[in-house]
């Protein structure tokens, strides 16, 4: 099922939004307020729920012992999976997980992959044999939009509590974490960028794009979505968006 | 595969080409007899065909829209197509595709004027070698134009990315693997706006800008080739 808006709240919001104001009284490059609380799960090696607005993300960190992948017999394995719990919304269902899940984990793994962020060649045991694989798990509590960008924050987080796993194997002082991506989505509606956009607001968007950025500024994950289209200035602006609210959102982190 | 040494020599890449260039791209339409549109493509050694069934009644009925048609995308790739044998059916990665493949291709179909009903996409990747999505997105494109499905305009689409600290367009495989960075970008040529962005790797702001306008000038080559395809097949040649 499909998210559904009525043809008067569309016209609301792209009013709203033609004067600069939005749904629920943010300027267009304000975020909501993010809420980070880590070590929430004991039985995970570490944990953080991340509130963005009224979504809630809840991610758990598991070690555990893996085979690694042929081409790689040295590094460590890193896996992350989204579920949309029906528990968080009324348009989400039990069962398979539907391309909008695996869309979620696979932007925040490129994320956290391409960033280098966990140093993966420091989890081989023993080579190709025994590794340790790093488990993201990402679970959705409550949909009010902003999906990745939630799940992404609540990712590092929970590996920025990840405390070593207590297993003879495990020979690292500290878990081998060295860089902090933070995604922000942009959204376009009715040509204009808005930042980190609410449910209903990306219930009329005509395309979002998400940018992954490290502590440098510089780009590790892109993705576009949505049925619209982007300019080459519009891209310019949501990368100069982006990149200075992952600054504020990743002090959120500390 | 191994890792090469150096990914570019002289200024050169692995295959000659300089890191403007595009891989030999060949663009036919109307390959497949039974569908309302078809397209084959073939990219350095990527070969993808793509077919377009419709507009035509949306089963299930359930997921027909009252006021729209709907695009359905699916991006497959044959067993045979990579080194290993792929396992057969839909998997993350091609479940991902298909949803940015029909994504950048949305914006130029004039879906409204088929309500209830249905647009389908089959692109089907038989050789792999980097920049298959692309690939799938330049046969879908010209198989629409080829089942007659209104258009604002084609969907041109290519990959960009850094190796060795060079942008480059149009990574081969080796360049995808090793290198630093992949870009894939669609564009609307016409209206030179962006429908696909994806990117992995790492790109300071500059990089990111300077890859955005490779990627511009590729899709505008492969644009001439997706139109010429076209011209060729509906083009009323002397005699005729």
């Amino acid at each position: 099922m499909d998210e559904i808006i009525s043809c008067v709240k569309r016209d609301y919001i792209i009013d709203l939004v033609k004067q600069g104001k939005r749904v629920d009284g943010r300027a267009l490059d304000q975020m909501r307020e993010a809420v980070v609380e880590k070590g929430l799960i004991k039985t995970a090696n570490g944990s953080a729920k991340v509130k963005l607005g009224k979504t809630q993300v809840l991610v758990g960190v598991k070690l555990m012992h893996a085979e690694p992948f042929p081409d790689t017999p040295e590094s460590g394995v890193l896996i992350v999976n989204a579920e949309l719990l029906p528990l968080a919304s009324p348009t989400f269902e039990p069962g398979p997980p539907r391309v909008e899940a695996i869309e979620l984990a696979r932007v925040i793994d490129r994320g956290i992959r391409e960033s280098d962020a966990i140093d993966l060649d420091k989890l081989g045991i023993k080579s190709g044999e025994d590794v340790w694989s790093v488990f993201i798990d990402i679970d959705v509590l409550d949909h009010d939009g902003g999906l990745i960008d939630a799940a992404a924050l609540a990712s590092i987080a929970a590996l920025t509590d990840v405390k070593p796993p207590k297993d003879e194997d495990w020979k690292l002082p500290e878990f081998p974490l060295s860089k902090l991506p933070v995604a922000v989505t942009v959204a376009k509606i009715d040509d204009r960028l808005v930042v980190d956009p609410c449910l209903d607001e990306e219930r009329v968007m005509d395309a979002r794009l998400t940018i992954t950025t490290i502590e440098d500024g510089s780009i590790c994950a892109i993705q576009k979505g949505g049925r619209g289209y982007f300019t080459r200035e519009e891209l310019e602006q949501a990368y100069d968006l982006a990149s200075s609210k992952a600054m504020e959102l990743r002090e959120k982190l500390r | 595969m191994e890792k090469p040494e150096k990914l570019l020599i002289d200024g050169k890449r692995l295959d000659g080409r300089a890191p403007d260039e595009l891989r030999p791209l060949k663009i036919k339409a109307g390959v497949l007899e039974r569908a309302d549109g078809s397209a084959y493509v073939e990219l350095g050694n990527n070969k993808v065909f793509a077919a377009v069934y419709g507009p035509r009644e949306m089963h299930p009925r359930h997921d027909q829209q009252p006021d729209s048609a709907v695009l359905r995308c699916r991006y497959s790739m044959a067993p045979f197509s990579v080194e290993d044998r792929k396992r057969p059916g839909p998997d993350r990665r091609s479940m991902e595709i298909s949803k940015v493949t029909r994504e950048a291709l949305e914006p130029v179909l004039f879906l409204e004027l088929y309500p209830r009903s249905v647009i389908d996409v089959f692109i089907e990747v038989l050789q792999a070698d980097a920049g298959t999505r692309t690939a799938g997105i330049n046969a879908a494109a010209v198989a629409l134009a080829d089942a007659g499905v209104p258009m604002r305009d084609l969907v041109s689409s290519v990959a960009v990315g850094k190796i060795d600290g060079t942008i480059i367009l149009d990574l081969m495989k080796e360049e995808d693997q090793f290198g630093t960075t992949d870009m894939p970008v669609a564009i609307i040529p016409r209206k030179k706006v962006v429908t696909l962005l994806q990117m992995d790797g790492h790109f300071t702001k500059e990089e990111f800008k300077q890859a955005l306008d490779l990627a511009f000038k590729g899709c505008e080559k492969i644009y001439e080739v997706q139109r010429q395809a076209l011209k060729e097949k509906y083009a009323i040649k002397e005699g005729e």
